[in-house]
């Protein structure tokens, strides 16, 4: 049952991922894998602060405003440059692999002091005692703690994503993703809000990292690699849970449910004996399934169809030269 | 008003595929005329707009609109002063947005874009009414994304988005060209009555002979590059269909010709 808990609740941090990727991918269209530097950036931000003694809540946040900074160099390099946008994406991560090392001072940095987790967790112990039953099983209260704090946390991200995309801004965003020259002549700078967007959602990428650091009690120069296809992967699971609607706060839930389920098929599936070395290979199969699946399963159909037409008419032709 | 002074424009300079689009042109439309413009392919009839829009850097001459030098200005920075609707139907609106937030976007042309809902304050009512008058029944259907629409019904909204902040220019690129008979015909219908109400200084790319003759009240010809023909007045009024067919044919006939002349010198002297 803990182990449960603590899987959801790191499906939550997750889920603050897929938010951010949510915006890049579903919004813009750009698989932008910046993701891979900004996600370990929050979290070398937030554990070099938490050691420099700062706060839980100033470290999360520089950590946030980390990855803004870390998107709006690749929106940058994109716009001003006409750089393609995934190679701008690739420079900045590969860029921020070197900034990581430089914060951190070292390529593992451990969280030993309290995190923005730790209140939820002594809460929790303070009101059920060291462990508590649950549906007739014994749970750590701290892992409660932690699945609340998460929950929380991600559902104030999400509900604020929502907001922001209703906004006269984040419309204009949305409306740069699906049509650039149409905003453009409306008097809107997509350049503008191609690295405004950027910024946001590697600020949300940022902010996932800082949490899962605080949440592990570690950050690590090698915790981004395969961050943007984690997101994609949870992204598009959850496009497939909702169905392919347009409705902005049903997609939204879309990805945050898609992160944790695909946290939790994650678990059942080490659970099961895949080894975890493989994960990233399985994890990029299963994103590749994602895509080009639902196109070839129609693709399938199709052909079968018509092939069984052809047969059909062969058929009524002799008959009718019967 | 706006005004065009000796505007040159060539694209890809110094290679095999350059085109002189624009080879120095003036033009002056008075304010709340309605100007069609006609012209063979490649006649720079396109060019014309985009050095209005700002869609690229000028190589010479200035834009000015409503008295502003706006030349050095980018697209988007004009956009206030210029409304446009273009050729494909579906380039002048988002499709995963709603009816309704496009027509917010288009109600805050050229605005700062602000952290306030969008559709707070709508002018729902006034947007229902007209979508009414399209007469396509859109008013229903505010909520829905406008990617469900037909491209006719996205070009008459495109349309409405244009004219809704009454811009000082409307610049209209065969916004027919794309469109079946039918909803080709319900849009011009629109696009005059909307042009009648509004003050804006209409220019309009059409290759309809007959569009070109019956509407607007003065007609700009563009052929390489240059004004090739402008009549306005009682003589725009006296234009028949079949005088512009003949028009056309003789400017088709003159780059034929050019063709044929460079081909020869090629020819002779290689």
């Amino acid at each position: 049952m803990s182990l449960l808990l603590a899987t959801i609740s790191i499906g939550l941090v997750f889920a603050v991922l897929a938010l951010g990727v949510f915006l890049s991918f579903r919004v813009y269209r750009i698989p932008d894998i910046t993701a891979d530097g900004s996600f370990p950036l929050g979290a070398a931000i937030a554990a070099r602060l938490l050691k420099d003694g700062a706060d839980p809540i100033t470290a999360t946040l520089a950590g946030m405003a980390g990855g803004a900074i870390a998107g709006m160099v690749t929106g940058f390099v994109h716009v001003r440059f006409k750089v393609n946008p995934i190679l701008a994406g690739i420079l900045t991560m590969t860029a921020l692999y070197s900034v990581n090392l430089r914060v951190m001072g070292s390529s593992n940095l451990p969280i030993t002091s309290g995190t923005l987790f730790t209140p939820f967790e002594r809460a929790a112990e303070r009101v059920f005692g060291e462990e508590f039953l649950l549906a007739g099983r014994e749970v750590a209260s701290a892992d409660l703690g932690l699945f609340v704090a998460s929950g929380l946390m991600t559902a104030v991200a999400a509900v604020l994503l929502v907001l922001f995309l209703k906004t006269e801004l984040g419309a204009a965003m949305r409306a740069t993703g699906d049509n650039e020259r149409m905003l453009r002549a409306l008097g809107t700078s997509t350049d503008r809000m191609i690295v405004l967007g950027l910024a946001i959602s590697n600020a949300l990428i940022a902010l996932s990292g800082a949490l899962f650091a605080q949440m592990q009690a570690f950050a690590d120069a090698q915790m981004g690699i395969g961050v943007i296809v984690l997101g994609l992967a949870s992204v598009i699971l959850g496009q497939t849970l909702v169905g392919p609607v347009r409705s902005i706060p049903l997609a939204v839930i879309g990805a945050v449910m898609g992160a944790v389920l695909f946290r939790l098929l994650v678990a059942i599936a080490i659970r099961m004996g895949l080894d975890a070395n493989d994960l990233k290979l399985v994890t990029a199969v299963v994103v590749l399934v994602a895509i080009v699946g639902p196109d070839w399963i129609k693709d399938f159909g199709r052909r079968r169809l018509r092939r069984g037409r052809r047969f059909a008419s062969a058929a009524g032709g002799a008959d009718a030269a019967a | 008003m706006l005004r065009l002074e000796s505007v040159r424009k060539t694209f890809n300079p110094g290679t095999a595929n350059e085109v002189r689009a624009l080879a120095g042109v003036n033009l002056t439309l008075e304010p709340g005329s309605f100007t069609v413009v006609i012209g063979t392919n490649g006649s720079g009839k396109s060019t014309l707009q985009g050095a209005i829009c700002g869609a690229f850097e000028l190589d010479q001459g200035r834009v000015f609109v409503d008295g502003i030098d706006v030349t050095g200005w980018r697209e988007h920075r004009r956009a206030h002063l210029v409304g446009r609707v273009f050729q494909d139907p579906f380039a002048g609106t988002a499709p995963d947005l709603t009816v309704a937030e496009n027509l917010a976007l288009a109600s805050k042309r050229g605005g700062t874009r602000t952290l306030a809902p969008l559709l707070r304050g709508a002018r729902r009512a006034e947007w229902r009414g007209l979508l009414a008058r399209i007469g396509l029944g859109l008013e229903d259907r505010l909520d829905d994304p406008i990617g469900l629409l037909s491209g006719g019904q996205r070009q008459s909204i495109t349309l409405l988005m244009a004219t809704l902040t009454n811009p000082k220019v409307l610049l209209l690129d065969e916004h027919t060209a794309a469109l079946d008979p039918r909803s080709a015909e319900l849009v011009i219908g629109l696009t005059v009555q909307l042009v009648e109400q509004s003050s804006s200084t209409t220019l309009m790319v059409t290759h309809s002979m007959r569009q070109a003759a019956t509407l607007g009240d003065r007609l700009v010809a563009m052929h390489r590059g240059r004004v090739y023909l402008d009549v306005s007045g009682p003589e725009k009024r006296r234009l028949t269909e079949p005088e512009l067919l003949a028009l056309f044919s003789q400017m088709r006939r003159d780059d034929r010709f050019d063709e044929a002349a460079c081909e020869l010198v090629r020819t002779q002297y290689r």
